[in-house]
């Protein structure tokens, strides 16, 4: 297929301007959802505010349940999903810990429940905006954890995750994180398909020989202890080896009918062709961190921006190749993890636990800011970016810095 | 969407237990006590379900000892779901089946959803997922409760279920302090049918009584929409007693008057059984003293405990609207209708449960030479001291 026929296919169906909630639910309906279960929390709940109108306009026929709580909410989806339904669910912060339990049993159960995640900051204090900490509270248990740039990559990834979390080969949920406000709440156009294009891309839900059906009297998940749990434990494992080939195909087969994607499912590159030293991180600071790099760049420094998509299944050995070209590494963590080797954020202790096996490591460097919602500026950005060119430079800086907090 | 539950199966009351359908759908595999009253309705259950049924059960014993890996004794589909989760699984299974059937993804055919779970698992933790399972009229469904009143699979800890005084793991006698359990009994089916007015069938049950029992849950799974079901289960190990006691504590437990059998069917309640003769004045209640005294959990009773208990017992009968259903009673005149209504109880006298004190072994401040125990109180249940080489 040649470029022009990807773009004339891609450009199939219509152009709406959407936030990002109302683009997961655009893809909700086209994936066609049988059961969905809300509760309200911000700023995730969005999606379901547009999932119910959906349901009300008779656009998508699917159950839906307003639970009393997220363990419920989780656990209505989780049952559904073990009878054949495809299932949509999702939460917030604190929220998404109250569905901790469901959370953790899903996995293991290998059923393919597809989330959002409006990330938000945990109590206490309350703050309603961003932090990335409620999502990764989840990132050892077998969730696969995709993030989103803006309200197309959430259309895009939705389907994706369905995708993904269905294959046999996978059974695993999938959690998309989507940036509270900045993502959930800002609108911008994005290109949704038709139900042809969308139903070539995803096969229906079919759960083979372990649907739990009076047809197929099985019994799921009996008390097993340490006769069977560590057998069991290990096919999960394996399992979770085999979800970074799936997401390849997957992100093929959405490329070739959908005409978008990127050069590689797990993460983008942004001018970094020549870059000495790169920005690395999450979710929607990718905008200031691109806005710093034209700017820099136009005053001769070389530095690029890499956007890390996919976090579960971690992209070790992609992460290695890619980021071993560059002298230093300024990883940008919307999170913390308190006490960590380095007490540094969540996705920097990850990284440099992937970059360790590498014959030349880049320096790594981390900043910790944008919490509870902060925003990160673009001159934030020229500021870890200086940082980073110094540790690029062998200067002597420090391994974790807070950016823009009052001292 | 269809706003109606799908259909119900229509399961005909069994009537004698000759009649009872002979095949099994809970079967040998499982690990339960000698004596385990809380097996037995998952048999009776089962049988009567029959096959086009799909159970859900939450942790506990009916999971820990019951579901073992590779000897499961479920011969319909059977899925674990988590301790307060049996209302949610109730609706998420049921949901998921109603929106593939309407959708032409499954066959449509009417297939029971039944989640059990225990006192503690539903009483307590899940107590907000229940209740939000009977509001969901659109899902066939049955919660069935066994009640053994403790958390008998960790231990034996105290539960909402757990009676007034009882010994457990978590609350027992001492030298200051001989009553530790010192909460009255949560009246659950009560509850649950006076906040649910939607719900189309509300019943208490005990498989001491199985025929009544069986028939409770044909006519549940029946009546079509959200239904909840509470079984008493005499418990060995809990209640410390000899395992051929079970059944006879079962009725016991119904004869005094502590436990009634009752259904509420669209929002009409009638008793069923000996309930039923002690409501219509045709059975006298046998003194509650009869069922305690053979309980080694109540071993550390003294007289004014058993007037006790006997007293809020007696309250339940002769104070509350409903006699053992409905935890109130009313203090009028009512004037909806030009008639003076004929509302029993006017304005009694009541031992409020909101305030402690007077209650025997109760006070924060024991009364002197009154509060504690007078002689050791011994676990029968203990593994014994290992020291001890026993």
């Amino acid at each position: 297929m040649t470029m022009q026929e990807t773009e004339e296919r891609g450009g199939r169906g219509t152009e709406k301007l959407m936030t990002g909630t109302q683009a997961v639910a655009q893809a909700v309906r086209l994936a066609d959802v049988d059961v969905t279960a809300a509760y309200p929390i911000r700023p995730y709940d969005g999606v379901m505010q547009a999932v119910a109108k959906l349901i009300a306009d008779g656009d998508l026929d699917a159950e839906y349940i307003v639970a009393e709580g997220e363990h419920s909410q989780f656990e209505i989806c989780k049952h559904a999903s073990a009878v054949g339904s495809r299932v949509f669910v999702g939460s917030s912060g604190v929220g998404w810990m109250y569905a901790m339990e469901s959370l953790a049993v899903t996995p293991s159960l290998r059923l393919p429940v597809v989330a959002m995640i409006g990330n938000r900051a945990l109590d206490d204090p309350g703050a309603f905006g961003v932090e990335h900490n409620d999502a990764m509270a989840v990132r050892d248990l077998g969730w696969q954890l995709v993030w989103v740039e803006n309200a197309q990559e959430c259309f895009d990834a939705t389907l994706m995750a369905y995708r993904v979390a269905e294959d046999p080969r996978v059974s695993f949920p999938v959690g998309i994180g989507v940036d509270g406000a900045f993502i959930t709440h800002s609108q911008t156009l994005i290109k949704i398909p038709d139900q042809e294009m969308v139903d070539e891309f995803l096969p229906p839900y079919d759960l083979g020989d372990r649907l739990l059906h009076p047809d197929n009297p099985i019994s799921i998940a009996p008390q097993a202890n340490e006769d069977w749990v560590m057998e069991i434990r290990k096919q999960t494992d394996d399992a979770a080896r085999r979800v970074k080939g799936v997401i390849q195909e997957a992100h093929d087969d959405f490329k070739r009918i959908f005409g978008r994607g990127g050069d590689n499912p797990f993460f983008e590159e942004y001018m970094t062709e020549d870059a000495e030293y790169v920005l690395f991180g999450m979710g929607s600071l990718s905008l200031p961190a691109k806005v710093m790099v034209r700017r820099l760049r136009d005053r001769g420094e070389k530095v690029g921006f890499v956007r890390l998509k996919w976090f579960r299944p971690f992209p070790t050995e992609e992460m290695v190749e890619t980021l071993t070209r560059f002298e230093a590494v300024g990883v940008v963590d919307r999170d913390y993890s308190y006490g960590s080797p380095k007490q540094g954020g969540v996705l920097f202790t990850d990284l440099r636990a992937a970059l360790y096996d590498a014959e030349v490591r880049p320096r790594l460097v981390n900043f910790i800011g944008g919490l509870g919602g902060r925003e990160l500026t673009p001159e934030m950005m020229d500021d870890m970016a200086d940082t980073t060119r110094r540790a690029a430079a062998g200067e002597d800086v420090p391994t974790v810095r807070w950016i823009g907090v009052r001292e | 969407m269809t706003m109606a539950p799908g259909r119900a199966l229509k399961l005909d009351p069994i009537k004698s237990i000759k009649k009872a359908p002979e095949e099994e759908y809970y079967q040998s595999g499982h690990r339960t006590c000698q004596g385990c009253l809380s097996a037995l309705p998952m048999r009776l259950m089962a049988k009567a379900a029959g096959p086009r049924t799909i159970v859900l059960g939450t942790t506990g014993c009916m999971y820990v000892a019951n579901t073992t890996y590779m000897s499961t004794p479920w011969v319909v589909p059977w899925m674990h779901t988590q301790l307060g989760a049996a209302g949610s699984a109730a609706v998420g299974t049921s949901a998921g089946l109603k929106a593939l059937m309407r959708k032409g993804k499954m066959k449509d055919e009417p297939i029971n959803v039944i989640a059990f779970c225990g006192d503690g698992g539903g009483a307590d933790m899940g107590l907000a997922a229940i209740s939000a399972a009977l509001t969901d009229v659109e899902y066939n469904l049955l919660i069935f409760l066994y009640d053994n009143e403790s958390y008998a699979n960790t231990d034996i800890q105290t539960s909402g279920q757990t009676p007034w005084g009882a010994v457990t793991t978590f609350s027992p006698p001492g030298k200051k302090h001989r009553i530790m359990q010192r909460r009255w009994k949560k009246n659950v089916p009560g509850m649950l049918a006076a906040g649910h007015p939607d719900t189309k069938y509300i019943a208490s049950g005990t498989p001491a009584i199985p025929v009544d029992m069986m028939d409770k849950v044909r006519a549940a799974l029946s009546a079509g929409g959200p239904t909840y079901m509470h079984v008493l289960d005499p418990c060995p190990k809990g209640w410390h007693y000899d395992p051929e006691h079970s059944t006879e504590l079962g009725k016991l437990a119904i004869e005094t008057g502590i436990y009634p059998l009752y259904e509420v069917k669209e929002g009409v309640c009638n008793y069923t059984g000996t309930t039923r003769q002690i409501a219509q004045g045709r059975r006298e209640r046998k003194p509650v003293r009869e069922y305690l005294e053979k309980q080694g959990r109540f071993a550390h009773f003294k007289n004014q405990d058993f007037a006790y208990f006997q007293k809020k017992v007696d309250e339940m009968w002769e104070q509350w609207i409903i006699p053992g259903v409905i935890a109130f009673s009313y203090g009028g005149p009512l004037n909806i209708t030009s008639e003076k209504a004929a509302i029993r109880n006017n304005n009694v006298e009541r031992d409020n449960a909101s305030w402690a004190g007077d209650r025997p072994g109760h006070a924060h401040e024991e009364l002197e030479g009154d509060g504690g125990l007078d002689r050791e109180w011994v676990d029968d249940n203990a593994l014994g001291d290992p020291s001890s080489g026993n």
